[in-house]
């Protein structure tokens, strides 16, 4: 381990306000959290880091009354304390912003804001109009024109996260989560939730700032707890600490080292991409992707990468561009004429749209190359076996047997059973959302290995990625989108970090590409 | 670490047989409990074993599993109609007005059938093109249907179908096998090669489980639900010659209340009601349970309403008591 | 977006242009008198429609309210005839506990067991009918075995307006009340709205469900008593395929089959667009039975307006067409 890592303990000074002391959570196979140290003071921002899957959104359900721990304590005063439910927390005066905005379309703001600890008028009724006038106090409070009174359902994206920190605030918290506050923000938004939480700072609260963006881990936290892997890797002030140790810390071991370097011949042009646009989610879209080229697809979560592939392969109606392969224009109806075209997609969302959970794992693989393993329609078991074994064990897959439900598969495991699925279509172009979020280390380099393997062997990829090492050590071009649109396309020496971020999160100096 | 990663590199087909997977299946249990009802009905009653009264047991159920089998393949694939009595209704009317009209036997079946998949198209395209829930839908067009049937006939009757057209219903092909059962037999063997032996019966599980990873899969869901629905409303077409060829007459009440029997039917074969599971033979046992229990209550004069409780109790006990099991055994 | 907020007002304005139009040719129609026996003889199904919506509300739905109206309405008029003395506020507690009870077992059934909810009440819906077979088998009681103020309770007049349809009024005051200022009425939309998010905040799903059958079954045991009472008998098929009208009055209202969208108001509204259709028939000399099938094209044209309303709610990334919107 790093010798920088300083525990909790050698902090003297002040107590912490909540401690999470050996923590441990455990799933059907996989530890997400192995005996995790947290500390929490009041009064200073805590920035946990780790990568996707080192275990932040299971502490951050832990700490909330979703999830309870299969071992050791949590500390709130000192004191050992249990959350036997959401409630319990909330009464503790733990209050989270969650990843995903839960929230109630239906419900008005003011609604939303108080449901579970609604002001009470007589005979135990909810007390409206108190409801409205604090609810309009708080967002007054953070800088937010929103009428307490619309349905939520009204409201645009960064509204609906202004009112998911208003019902954070409306509780008497000494403790606030912010799980990814700034994911769906644009930068002004970003700069005012900084001054947010300074002012909770200012306070007396305790903060546990989740995110992965350096820069703002640098520019509000206090401290730091770096976890890899449901792993307490280490903790400390964040003024002691430089961003390569923290990298190091989360990593693991050099960046340079994950990814496979590969010379792979680049060819002739495959799919060629013109003005494709779409009503709500991206605009004017141009790109050409080559015979054994890997093209990165870079931006913030948000920036409508995932929804332009998804009308890429025919799942939503563009308003208008081309798409030609191999020099024919081709009309994408459905994800199954992308098929025939030899276009397919691993979608980031692996439960919902990648494989069929619930389903045996050659079914799952067969289900797109039916053709393939059946006479006039009617299936051929052994042929469906045959084409399943092919593939998966291609990539490794490790599972009990081939009818083992995908459900029963760790994450990494699962993604290579959707990755043996489209494989098996023998397609001209693969395109790879997110494709190692949410996978252990292991099945995660393994990915990258079978992705520098398919391009060697002339098949074109597309991956679309929001970890910025992955980008930079798998592709030959990076193609960066912000809120819908195209503005950068970075090759060789210009593939940067910094440049990457600049562009992301629309930064413009030295005369960028717009 | 992942726990899997001490299992061995190659993967085996299975781990059980099928034959294994098949004597702890549902379809197993339903089987021991129609075995042991007709064992208790054979004491029960003396008049239980004769060959033609078994003969007639099976029209209690002939009608209904018809429409049973296509909707078990909507309910795996995670849509339901309940309009199909309604579309009963209907078929039964339309086929009367043909026959006032004059029509023979030929046309009727035609018209019968006609109007089944018209009334399925009309259902299909609201929940495939508008995107409309189905239980909403055909809750809809179970009244518009059979509202229709009560416009056209209020409380009259359509009577005098032709000779020719009680064969259907009334006819038998050899001996004690009536025609009703030998269409049943086919319609059982067509639907279960559907489901468990082509791909469009892999389709239909696969939009049940997760109806999003199916499209992304490249699967034409909304062709796929579209054919269902017409399927159910070729099957209560059929279901419609065979009913009104029975009765002989045409009444707009007609079926009343078998959209629920049928449901419980596929409900009680196994199949989920939220979708993706299911089998056919699970389906065909539970026809013969539920015609079993029906006739073997009626020649022990237990009047049809407290049969009722009995399926109403079998349709939530074979559901509720394996989870109670479970949970029983979580708890030790 | 409009189109949704004003949904209630469509509604009502459906219903007033088409009393309007039957006042043009029978104004009789629109006699103060007949718009409250209208309203009294809607009364019924806006109760159980409230309750109705409560549970779909919560992503469910409650196919055993009419089976359950009848078995309670049945038992109560048993007690009537075993103690005829009984006062009538003590059958009506009784038929508000025992229809409550009733719904708790379809509650119990889906929170503990995890049983689907149509499938629960397809099974206790011919369950509760056959229990009544087994209670009476099969035997009717006529409104001369019933107490006077049995039968007298539901159509006595107050302020020219039977008991039923104040019944009625008192039940939707409640139910705003509740959906409205309570927690559990907070706790009853956020659970069919976004089930997830309702355990973050603290809110039992299956529980919120179970009240949610209790208070359905509570209110069709309310509206046993009331109808036996009002048509002096009660038999096995008493109310037999109301529960499908009770569904339909919460279509038509705007409550949405996918759980979490839906008011009082609209559901009320709903109720009242299907009394006025089945009043109306009759005055203007159309069959009865064209009836069954307005009511089913009304709730396919239902069903599709809210869809076509609900749609569009997906996250907007583009900034220019957030603005244009």
């Amino acid at each position: 381990m790093q010798n920088l890592s300083t525990s909790s303990e050698q902090n003297t000074g002040k107590s912490p306000v909540l401690s999470l002391d050996k923590i441990t959570k455990i799933f059907p196979g996989v530890k997400a959290l192995d005996g995790v140290q947290l500390d929490l003071y009041a009064g200073e921002v805590t920035a946990l880091i780790g990568e996707n899957g080192a275990g932040k959104s299971t502490v951050v359900k832990t700490l909330t009354g979703i999830y309870q721990p299969d071992g050791g304590d949590i500390l709130l005063n000192g004191k050992s304390i249990r959350f036997a439910t959401p409630q319990d927390a909330s009464d503790a005066g733990v209050t989270a912003i969650h990843q995903e905005t839960v929230l109630f379309d239906e419900l008005t703001v003011a609604e939303n804001v108080f449901i579970g600890h609604a002001p009470k008028a007589k005979f135990g009724l909810i007390d409206t109009k108190a409801a409205y006038d604090k609810t309009t106090e708080i967002l007054n409070s953070i800088g937010a024109k929103i009428d307490a009174g619309v349905k939520l359902k009204d409201l645009g994206i960064a509204s609906r996260h202004l009112v998911a920190i208003a019902r954070a605030l409306s509780v008497e918290a000494q403790v606030v989560i912010m799980d990814e506050p700034t994911a769906a923000l644009s930068q002004t938004e970003i700069e005012e939730l900084y001054e947010l939480v300074d002012t909770l700072k200012a306070q007396g609260k305790a903060i546990l700032f989740i995110s992965h963006k350096f820069d703002e881990i640098f520019r509000i936290a206090d401290r730091f707890t770096v976890f890899r892997d449901g792993q307490f890797v280490g903790a400390g002030k964040m003024a002691d600490v430089a961003e390569s140790d923290l990298v190091q810390m989360m990593v693991g071991r050099a960046v340079e080292q994950l990814f496979p370097k590969r010379h792979a011949e680049i060819g002739e042009d495959v799919l060629k991409v013109t003005g494709y646009s779409h009503p709500t989610e991206f605009e004017n879209i141009n790109f050409t992707l080559r015979k054994g080229e890997i093209l990165g697809f870079y931006g913030l979560v948000g920036a409508g990468r995932s929804e332009f592939m998804q009308s890429l392969i025919g799942i939503t109606k563009p308003s208008a561009g081309t798409v030609e392969i191999g020099g024919d224009s081709i009309t994408m109806r459905s994800p199954a004429d992308s098929i025939e075209a030899g276009i397919v997609y691993v979608p980031e969302d692996r439960g919902r749209q990648g494989a069929i959970l619930d389903m045996p794992i050659f079914q799952n693989v067969t289900l797109p190359s039916l053709n393939k393993t059946s006479r006039d329609g009617f299936i051929r078991l052994a042929e469906e076996f045959a084409l399943a074994r092919k593939y998966t064990e291609r990539l490794d897959l490790r599972a009990a047997s081939l009818d083992t439900h995908v459900v029963a598969l760790s994450g990494g495991n699962q993604q290579k059973v959707v990755i043996a699925k489209w494989l098996a279509t023998q397609p001209r172009v693969i395109i790879l959302d997110e494709p190692t979020k949410g996978i252990d280390i292991g099945s995660k380099a393994a990915v990258h290995d079978f992705m520098s393997e398919l391009a060697g062997e002339g098949l074109s990829v597309i991956m679309v990625s929001s970890e910025i090492p992955e980008i930079l050590g798998m592709s030959d071009r990076v193609i960066v989108m912000r809120e819908g649109r195209m503005v950068a396309e970075l090759e060789g020496d210009e593939m940067t970090p910094e440049t990457l971020v600049r562009h992301a999160v629309g930064i413009r100096n030295e005369g960028d590409v717009a | 670490m992942s726990l899997t990663e001490n299992t061995p590199r190659h993967i085996p087909d299975r781990l059980r047989s099928p034959l294994q997977t098949k004597l702890v299946s549902w379809e197993s249990l339903l089987l021991a409990v129609a075995i042991s009802i007709f064992i208790v009905n054979t004491f029960a009653s003396p008049y239980f074993l004769n060959a033609w009264n078994l003969s007639d047991a099976t029209f209690n159920f002939t009608e209904k599993a018809m429409i049973a089998f296509a909707m078990a393949l909507l309910i795996i694939a995670g849509e339901i109609d309940l309009s199909v009595a309604a579309i009963i209704a209907l078929a039964s009317t339309a086929m009367g007005v043909a026959m006032e009209m004059g029509a023979g036997t030929p046309v009727l079946v035609l018209v019968g059938l006609g109007t089944g998949l018209f009334c399925g198209a009309f259902n299909g395209l609201l929940v495939t093109k508008l995107g409309l829930p189905s239980i909403v839908v055909t809750i809809g067009t179970m009244s518009l249907f059979r509202g229709i049937s009560y416009i056209i006939l209020g409380d009259g009757a359509f009577r005098g179908y032709p000779s020719s057209f009680s064969w259907f219903g009334q006819g038998y092909v050899f001996w004690v096998i009536s025609v009703e059962l030998v269409i049943f037999t086919i319609l059982a063997i067509v639907f279960g090669v559907t489901l468990h032996k082509t791909n469009f019966g892999r389709m239909v599980y696969a939009i049940g489980n997760n109806p999003t990873g199916a499209l992304f899969s490249g699967i034409r869901v909304a062709r796929v639900k579209m054919i269902l629905f017409l399927l159910t409303g070729l099957m209560s077409g059929l279901a419609a010659v065979c009913l009104t060829s029975r009765l002989g007459s045409t009444r707009p009440s007609i079926a009343t209340g078998m959209e629920l029997e049928v449901v419980t039917m596929v409900v009680l074969g196994g199949v989920n009601i939220l979708g993706g599971s299911g089998s056919i033979p699970g389906v065909i046992i539970a026809a013969f349970v539920m015609g079993l229990v029906t006739f073997g209550l009626g020649l022990l004069n237990v009047p049809g309403i407290v049969m009722s409780i009995f399926i109403g109790l079998l349709l939530i006990g074979v559901i509720a008591l394996p989870r109670l099991w479970t949970m029983w055994r979580q708890k030790k | 977006m409009k189109l949704l907020k004003s949904r209630e007002a469509i509604l009502f304005g459906a219903i007033v242009v088409l009393t309007t139009l039957i006042a043009t040719r029978f104004p009789a129609f629109v006699a103060p008198d007949n718009l409250v026996a209208v309203f009294t003889d809607t009364a019924p199904l806006m109760i159980l429609a409230m309750g109705q919506m409560v549970v779909i509300l919560t992503r469910c739905i409650d196919l055993s309210v009419a089976a359950n109206l009848a078995l309670t309405g049945m038992v109560c008029a048993m007690i009537n005839v075993a103690f005829p003395g009984l006062p009538v506020p003590v059958i009506i507690a009784v038929a508000l506990v025992m229809g409550a009870f009733l719904g708790a077992i379809n509650g119990i059934l889906v929170w503990k067991l995890g049983i689907p909810p149509i499938v629960v009440t397809l099974g206790t819906m011919t369950i509760f009918r056959g229990v009544i077979f087994l209670l009476t088998e099969g035997k009717w009681i006529n409104a001369h075995e019933m107490s006077e103020s049995f039968t007298a309770v539901p159509r006595a007049e107050i302020f020219g307006m039977p008991i039923l349809g104040w019944i009625g009024v008192v039940v939707a005051i409640i139910m705003v009340v509740v959906m409205a200022r309570t927690t559990l009425g907070r706790a009853i939309y956020a659970v069919g709205g976004n089930p997830h998010a309702a355990v973050y905040t603290g809110i039992n799903v299956g529980r919120t469900q179970f009240v949610a059958f209790v208070i359905s079954g509570m209110l069709a045991g309310l509206t046993g008593y009331l109808w036996i009472a009002r048509y002096a008998v009660a038999y096995v098929d008493i109310a037999g395929g109301f529960e499908l009208d009770v569904v339909a009055a919460c279509v038509i209202g705007g409550v949405s089959i996918a759980g979490g969208a839906g008011t009082v108001i609209g559901t009320l509204l709903g109720a009242l667009f299907l009394g006025v259709v089945k009043n109306a028939l009759p005055v203007i000399d159309i069959s009865p039975f064209w009836q069954l099938a307005i009511s089913g094209a009304a709730i396919i044209i239902a069903v599709a307006f809210n869809a076509q309303s609900g749609r569009s709610k997906g996250r907007v990334i583009l900034k220019s067409a957030e603005h244009a919107q």
